[in-house]
C-alpha cells in the first residue's frame, strides 16, 4: 500500500478531481459541515496526506470565529475606545479560537505535498504535521475533540485497530467521523458505477499520473471494503456509541459518526 | 504483497498476462487510453510514455502487418527468433566508439552522445494483447535511435517529425502518423518551410523507397559504414 501512495502522492489532487469529477470537494464540504467545529476544537486528521480535510476545518472555525467576533463587537458599543482596541487585539491574535488540526498520514510523501499545499494556500497557523500509522497513533489518551479520517480507512490494513486507536485518542464526548467508498445498493446504479470504475479510473490513471497498476488497486479496495452496515457493527465494537452512517450519492460514499462518551 | 496482489487478480478476473509488463485491456479501455493518450501527448510533449501508450493502443493493424513482413525476410525472420535487444547493458560502447568515422556503431554512438540521450529510455509495452507483436513494437522503439542516425536527424522537434514522417511511411504505425501531422503544430514558420518544402518529401521518398527498416539486424553491421547501409536499404541521402 505504501508504494502505490508513494507513486501517487503528487497527482492526488488532479486524480481525484478527474475520478469523481471534482464531486470529492462537496462530499468533503458536507463532511466538515456535519462536524460543525466551534472554535476551540482539536482535530486530528488521520490519513489526512495533502491536508484536504484540515484547511476545510480551518476555513469553517475561521469564518465562525468572525461571526462570533463581529457579535461581540456589536455587544460592546457602548464600550471607550481603548477598551474596543483592547478586546480587538486579544482576539486578533486568535482568529483561529484556539482550534488546530494534526495531519497525520503514514506516508512522507503525501504529508510533503500538504505542507507545500499549506504554504501555498496561505495557511500558517494551527496546523501541525504528523508522521504516523493509523493502527498505532504516536499520540495520547483523550486528547481530541474530534477525529476524520477521509478515504483512508480503506487503506488500512487492521481496521478493528485504527478504530480501537481512534477511540484511544478521542477525549469523552468526542466524536469519530469516517469519509470513505462504500457499497451502492441500487442495481442500475450498481451496475454503472462497476462500469465507470474498472473500465474508466485505471484509464485515468495511466493517462494523468501514468500509473495504471496503483487505479487498479484503489478500485479494486473499494470493492473489498466493508459495507455500511458491517462497519457501523465495527465502530461499535470499537467502543463508540450512538454510531450512525449517512449515504451520499447512492452510496458510492458514505460518512460514518460515532461517539466516545 | 504485489505478487500477491497479481494472483489474486489473475484467479478473480481470468488475467492473462502474456509477458511481464503486460495489462490485458478490455476494447473500451483501448478506445479510452488512445483517446486519453492523444489528449495528453499533445497537451505535455514531454508524456513520451503517452506517445508510447497511443503506439500500443493504435497499432492493431500495422504490428501483425509489420510481424509479416519482418516474417518473410530472411534477416527479419531471425530477429523474430533471436529477440536481440538494444540496451546500454548489451552494447559494447568502448568498442562502438572506436569503429571508423562512418560507420554505423560510431555514428550512433556519436549520435547518443551529442543529444544526450539513452537507448534504455524507451517505454516497455503494456496494452499490446500479443507476446510477438510486443516485441515489435519494443523492436521499433529500439531502433529509432538507429533511425535518427541513418537520416542525420537531430532529437530536436524538427529532426523527430522528420523521422515520424519517415517512420509512418515505413511502418504505418496511426502513432507515426498522428505524430508527423500534429508535430509540425509547434514549429516557428522558417522551419516549418524547411520542413515541407525539403525534408518531409525526402523522409517520404526515402520511406516509401527503402525496404523495411526492422528486417536489419544492427547488431550485426556496427562496421558497415552508414553511406552504404543507406545505399543498401534504399534511403537518399539527407539533403
Amino acid at each position: 500500500v505504501y508504494q502505490v501512495f508513494e507513486s501517487v502522492a503528487k497527482k492526488y489532487d488532479v486524480m481525484n478531481d478527474s475520478m469523481t469529477l471534482g464531486i470529492h470537494r462537496v462530499w468533503k464540504d458536507i463532511l466538515v459541515h456535519k462536524m460543525n467545529p466551534c472554535p476551540g476544537t482539536l482535530l486530528l486528521d488521520v490519513a489526512g496526506g495533502t491536508g484536504d480535510i484540515a484547511f476545510r476545518f480551518i476555513n469553517y472555525v475561521r469564518s465562525v470565529r468572525e461571526r462570533q467576533l463581529q457579535r461581540k463587537l456589536k455587544h460592546h458599543q457602548n464600550l471607550s475606545w481603548q477598551e474596543i482596541l483592547e478586546s480587538y487585539q486579544k482576539d486578533k491574535f486568535n482568529s483561529l479560537g484556539d482550534s488546530q488540526v494534526v495531519v497525520c498520514d503514514i506516508n512522507r510523501e503525501m504529508l510533503k505535498v500538504g505542507k507545500q499545499k499549506a504554504q501555498h494556500l496561505g495557511y500558517t497557523e494551527g496546523l501541525s504535521w504528523v508522521l504516523g500509522n493509523a493502527e498505532e497513533l504516536p499520540f495520547d489518551d483523550n486528547k481530541f475533540d474530534v477525529y476524520t479520517i477521509a478515504f483512508g480507512i480503506r487503506n488500512v490494513t487492521r481496521i478493528d485497530l485504527a478504530l480501537q486507536e481512534a477511540y484511544r485518542v478521542l477525549k469523552p464526548g468526542g466524536r469519530f467521523l469516517c469519509l470513505e467508498f462504500s457499497h451502492v445498493t441500487n442495481p442500475v446504479l450498481s451496475r454503472l458505477y462497476d462500469l465507470y470504475s474498472f473500465q474508466v479510473i485505471p484509464v485515468l490513471g495511466e493517462v494523468i499520473a501514468g500509473d495504471w497498476k496503483s487505479y487498479q488497486y484503489l478500485v479494486e479496495s473499494i470493492r473489498q471494503f466493508p459495507p455500511q452496515e458491517e462497519l457501523k457493527e465495527m465502530i461499535e465494537d470499537a467502543g463508540f456509541f450512538k454510531v450512525d452512517y449517512e449515504n451520499l450519492n447512492f452510496g458510492i460514499v458514505a460518512i460514518h459518526s460515532g461517539f466516545k462518551l | 504483497e504485489e505478487e500477491k496482489k497479481v494472483e489474486e487478480e489473475e484467479e478473480e478476473e481470468g488475467w492473462h498476462q502474456l509477458y511481464p509488463g503486460h495489462i490485458p485491456t478490455s476494447p473500451l479501455q483501448k478506445v479510452l487510453l488512445a483517446a486519453g493518450s492523444a489528449v495528453m501527448a499533445l497537451y505535455d510533449p514531454y508524456r513520451h510514455d503517452m506517445v508510447a501508450v497511443l503506439g500500443e493502443t493504435t497499432g492493431c493493424l500495422a504490428l501483425p502487418n509489420l510481424r509479416d513482413k519482418m516474417k518473410h525476410h530472411p534477416e527479419g525472420y531471425r530477429i523474430l527468433q533471436e529477440r536481440p535487444r538494444i540496451r546500454l547493458s548489451t552494447l559494447d560502447m568502448s568498442r562502438l566508439r572506436g569503429l571508423p568515422d562512418g560507420s554505423l556503431g560510431r555514428e550512433y554512438v556519436r549520435f547518443l552522445e551529442d543529444n544526450k540521450v539513452s537507448p534504455d529510455t524507451r517505454m516497455p509495452p503494456k496494452f499490446v494483447d500479443d507476446e510477438e507483436l510486443a516485441y515489435v513494437i519494443q523492436r521499433y522503439r529500439e531502433v529509432h535511435d538507429l533511425m535518427h542516425t541513418l537520416l542525420g536527424m537531430p532529437t530536436n522537434m524538427l529532426g523527430e517529425v522528420v523521422v515520424k514522417w519517415f517512420e509512418a511511411v515505413q511502418t504505418g504505425l496511426p502513432m507515426c502518423v498522428l505524430g508527423a501531422a500534429l508535430g509540425p503544430v509547434r514549429l516557428s514558420a522558417r522551419k516549418l518551410q524547411v520542413l515541407a518544402t525539403e525534408l518531409v518529401p525526402w523522409a517520404i521518398r526515402s520511406g516509401l523507397n527503402a525496404s523495411c527498416v526492422l528486417n536489419v539486424y544492427y547488431e550485426e553491421r556496427w562496421e558497415q559504414p552508414v553511406e552504404s547501409l543507406r545505399e543498401e536499404l534504399g534511403i537518399f541521402p539527407p539533403p
